[in-house]
């Protein structure tokens, strides 16, 4: 074995040393961003009250800056407006039907009311025929859909006026129907009102799917796909009242292109998406959000520092959210930040 | 999007089928043969391949037509070509009712029980199969075939329809009318025989398969044309008059006349014909056509796009389908000019997947059309260049209205988009689009090929009335006499275009008429004088819709007429928005409840109840479907005494 022959040293020339040591010259002053010209204002009329809004915003935007709450489930900043609940409608004169205030940009001289009788009734329906079909039990203790039980009041909305919910489907039964054929009620079925509930699908570690509170804002799939995490696992499968989420061939998530971000979870405003810990802490009685704390603090996984809420009970973490104003992550995570938490309840640790 | 495609590999008849479609698979990146030397150093797919998602919707047809459903290796296989990921394909073939992804026989045979074929006894012929088959849907005859259930298959006059498909490597789709029972179960038992190489002689010998057409069959529409060949009419002047397979025949009786005057003219002319024509959309929105072609003309996005919408799928509507079987060049030329008029160089021809009959004439009219240089890259020796793409629906009536139907094109599921934007900004792949259906386009001929085209707008719109200009065809059907389409001047009274079919049969008193159909309105007796306009129709509280003229007299069953409607838009909902989502399903536990007996409150209740569905409906859908599901439901019970209930 012969001996490794050192190179020598090699001595940078004094002109490269500058360049390599000297830091360049700070610039005087922040770059400026290029100049954006300001939208010009729009004048609107709000129940009866003229105000000035910039132009490109949503009427929703618009009557929000009033100070008005109006009612929303499928709506969600971060997300491309889908307006399929329809509980934000409002009437604009000169249109024949209510339109969407959540994806509606407004428009000079449009006369818009929020709580006409119209209105009212349209939510006061949607609301009811969503009461009849999903279990709403865990939809909206939260904001930004934190609203549902006084909007429920509000509009003197009575889901129980279709009859009692029929019986929950098989499981898979209603993964199975297809586009253009159903069972028409007859006899005394008829009385019952048709539901979407069926069997909790757990089928990984991580969260759990609870179709029967699912009211099909489109909002898991947009977060899974174009709007947040572009892996478009999930879709909307079948047609109708049959139209459901689901994967291809409503094949277990392991087996799809899921990534276990969580991001569907996220969004879901009726708790049909749900952290597996979550589901059985309630199943077994002992989730007790009242018990819970709220830490904020920063995913220690990787360097783009997304910004996380520990939700604690017991001195132990039992879910994982972003806030949605943040602006490193929308609310949005990853497997990591969102589900790589476990190691923290390990007591050899 | 990293597309993520696991399962079982397609086999060679899947892939063959979609290639058909497709083109071969270009590397082992779509599924094609891996070529080490290529294909580890340069990646395929991404937008290129995203670029043709407005394929996925034939492909999938080619798996539906080989294989009789839609398999998941096969998806899969489409999905690495096309570069869709594969939850969303599973969505796009989920919502179409002529895809199948659970294994369904080879031989299907689609029974329509809609709203006209109940008047001619489509329960009868639905239980006579399920005697002979089993239950609808159930395999029958060793798993070989069975029979569905459908929506209206649009041959109201020669009702009871059926609609059979078998797939198989020669696919066969056909539409029969009148059906029982015997015939389908042995058209289906001919069609499988015809499988082998010795039965497909007597396949052809039956007429079943792929028998020529002799230029009388072609022409032969009688049955459902009755005034066909009659002096003095426009919009059927050459409805089993001329050959349908024949360009010749067609330019011999003035075809193709309008697109030289308007090409002499040109577009801006054109579409001033066209505006003072006050020509209107026959579809059933009745929006300005000249107004709409003028604004796609004038958007400075490009390129702009013509679609003919031939969905034609409103129960009890059949006008379209009888002009495209019968006269098919006519939509092809009128295309060709609303391309001309709009600066468009691609039109789609979006046709339900109903009608094999009409979209065999309609391809063969293209490529007639192309051969003879009325379209390609210099249509008419203009210079401009046009081309006609045809696009099959899969069984959604969804995709008749206009934005759904692009998102049907684009290869997505047919949910309809928010409007505004309208087509005319943002229509398909979000150009300017004008979009018109079949019966509206056909008059632009009129127009345009009277004389030299220049003031064919103002004597087209002395025809008709002062709102309502034109001709108008009607489709008769139900309880009369002579059902089919009837073509009349505006302003024609009802109870004058009963009498051109005449009439109820044997003088039976005429229990209630549905103009507009399942989306119109149900009106009494005392409407017969009314004057068939847009205005006149409008006065009463009705809708000409898309010219439905369903007479049910006084052996009508009422009851189950309402509630096939509700169970027609319970089935047809996209399920998009939750007023018609749940809507439609609230709409028909209610009648169920009544006319069983089931009723939870009183039947004043029930119907204010009823009410109130329906105005959440009308104010708070997203579309026409939505906005219309309740009409005719809560028409007929206005009608004081129609309903039983």
């Amino acid at each position: 074995m012969t001996d490794h022959v050192r190179p020598p040293a090699y001595e940078m020339p004094p002109e490269l040393t500058a360049i390599f040591t000297t830091p360049p010259a700070r610039a005087s002053r922040t770059p400026e961003a290029p100049p954006v010209e300001a939208p010009a204002p729009v004048t609107v009329t709000i129940d009866g009250v003229e105000v000035s809004v910039l132009a490109g915003s949503t009427i929703l935007e618009a009557a929000r800056a009033q100070g008005l709450d109006l009612p929303t489930l499928c709506y969600l900043e971060s997300l491309a407006p889908v307006n399929v609940c329809r509980v934000c409608v409002v009437e604009v004169t000169g249109s024949r039907v209510l339109v969407p205030a959540c994806s509606r940009k407004v428009e000079p001289g449009m006369d818009i009311q929020t709580e006409s009788e119209r209105v009212r009734h349209s939510r006061k329906l949607a609301l009811e025929l969503l009461g009849s079909s999903v279990d709403l039990s865990l939809a909206g203790p939260h904001e930004p859909d934190g609203g549902l039980a006084r909007w429920m009041e509000r509009y003197g909305a009575d889901a129980s006026r279709f009859g009692p919910p029929s019986p929950p489907a098989p499981a898979g039964a209603r993964d199975a129907h297809e586009a253009g054929h159903h069972h028409a009620p007859a006899g005394a079925d008829a009385a019952l009102a048709a539901t979407v509930a069926q069997p909790v699908k757990v089928d990984n570690d991580l969260y759990v799917r609870d179709y029967s509170k699912c009211i099909l804002c489109y909002k898991c799939v947009e977060a899974c796909g174009e709007d947040a995490q572009n892996t478009f696992a999930i879709a909307v499968a079948g047609r109708g009242f049959d139209a459901r989420i689901s994967t291809e061939w409503a094949t277990p998530l392991p087996e799809s292109a899921c990534v276990y971000c969580g991001n569907c979870i996220g969004v879901c405003p009726t708790g049909a998406l749900m952290f597996r810990s979550e589901h059985e802490m309630r199943a077994a009685g002992t989730w007790d959000e009242a018990a819970q704390t709220t830490t904020s603090t920063i995913c220690p996984y990787c360097g783009v520092g997304c910004a996380l809420d520990l939700h604690v009970q017991d001195n132990t973490i039992v879910k994982v959210t972003s806030p949605m104003d943040s602006s490193v992550t929308d609310g949005h995570l990853c497997i990591k930040g969102r589900f790589g938490f476990e190691f923290t309840n390990e007591r050899r640790r | 999007m990293d597309l993520h495609v696991v399962g079982p590999l397609a086999s060679p008849v899947e892939r063959a089928a979609v290639d058909a479609v497709l083109g071969p698979a270009e590397s082992g990146w779509s599924g094609g043969r891996r070529d080490s030397r290529t294909d580890g150093h340069v990646a395929r797919g991404g937008h290129e391949a995203r670029d043709r998602r407005h394929l996925l919707l034939p492909a999938l047809h080619a798996l539906q037509d080989r294989i009789g459903r839609i398999t998941q290796p096969g998806l899969n296989y489409v999905c690495r070509r096309l570069s869709v990921p594969p939850a969303e394909a599973y969505g796009v073939a989920t919502f179409y009712a002529l895809f199948a992804t659970a294994p369904r026989p080879a031989a299907v045979a689609h029974i329509c029980d809609d709203i006209a074929c109940r008047l001619a006894g489509a329960e009868d012929v639905a239980a006579d199969l399920g005697r002979a088959l089993g239950p609808a849907g159930a395999p029958a005859r060793d798993g070989t075939m069975t029979w569905l259930r459908s929506p209206c298959l649009g041959r109201c006059e020669l009702a009871p329809a059926a609609l059979l498909t078998v797939a198989g490597e020669t696919s066969v789709r056909r539409e029969l009318a009148p059906v029982d029972a015997a015939g389908i179960v042995g058209r289906l038992e001919a069609a499988l025989a015809g499988r082998s190489p010795a039965e497909r002689a007597r396949d052809a010998a039956l007429a079943w398969a792929s028998a020529p057409e002799t230029p009388s069959d072609s022409m032969r529409v009688a049955a459902s044309v009755p005034q066909a060949g009659s002096p003095g009419l426009r919009l059927l002047a050459r409805v089993g008059v001329v050959d349908p397979r024949s360009l010749d025949d067609y330019r011999a009786q003035g075809g193709y006349r309008a697109l030289a005057n308007a090409i002499a003219m040109g577009a801006d002319a054109t579409i001033r014909e066209v505006t003072d024509a006050r020509l209107v959309g026959r579809g059933g929105a009745a929006f300005p056509t000249g107004r709409k072609w003028a604004a796609v003309a004038a958007q400075p996005a490009q390129p702009h796009y013509v679609v003919c919408n031939a969905d034609e799928s409103e129960p009890g509507t059949f006008k379209d389908r009888v002009l495209m079987e019968a006269d098919p060049f006519a939509v092809v030329e009128a295309m060709t000019i609303e391309g001309f008029a709009t600066g468009a160089t691609r039109g789609y021809l979006y046709i339900r997947g109903e009608y094999p009959l009409a979209e065999a004439r309609l391809i063969g009219a293209i490529e007639a059309a192309r051969a003879a240089g009325f379209l390609g890259p210099d249509v008419a020796g203009s210079g401009w260049a046009f081309e006609i793409e045809l696009r099959r629906g899969a069984g959604a009536y969804i995709c008749g209205e206009e934005t759904a139907l692009f998102e049907s094109i684009e290869g997505r599921r047919g949910e309809p988009r928010n409007k505004p934007p309208f087509p005319v900004e943002v229509g398909l792949f979000g150009k300017p689009t004008a979009v018109n259906n079949v019966e509206t386009l056909v008059n632009v001929l009129l127009i345009l090929g009277d004389g030299d085209g220049r003031g064919g707008g103002d004597r087209y719109a002395a025809i008709g009335t002062e709102g309502s200009t034109g001709p108008k065809l009607f489709c008769l059907s139900g309880h009369v006499v002579r059902p089919g389409v009837y073509e009349v001047p505006f302003g024609t009274t009802l109870r004058e275009l009963l009498d051109l079919a005449g009439g109820v049969p044997g003088s039976r008193a005429i229990k209630t008429i549905l103009l507009g159909g399942a989306a119109g309105v149900f009106v009494g007796p005392d409407a017969l004088d009314v004057a068939l306009t847009f205005e006149g129709t409008r006065a009463i509280g009705a809708t000409l819709g898309s010219g439905v003229v369903m007479v049910f007299d006084e052996t009508a069953d009422l009851v189950g007429t309402l509630r096939r409607i509700a169970a027609f838009f319970r089935d047809e909902s996209c399920g998009q928005c939750v007023p018609c989502r749940v809507g439609t399903v609230r709409q028909e536990e209610l009648l169920a409840r009544l006319a069983d007996g089931a009723e939870t409150r009183t039947r004043q209740e029930e119907l204010a109840l009823l009410a109130e569905i329906g105005r959440a409906m009308r104010d708070a859908s997203i579309c026409g479907l939505g906005q219309t599901a309740s009409s005719a439901i809560e028409s007929a019970f206005r009608q004081p005494g129609l309903v039983p209930l």
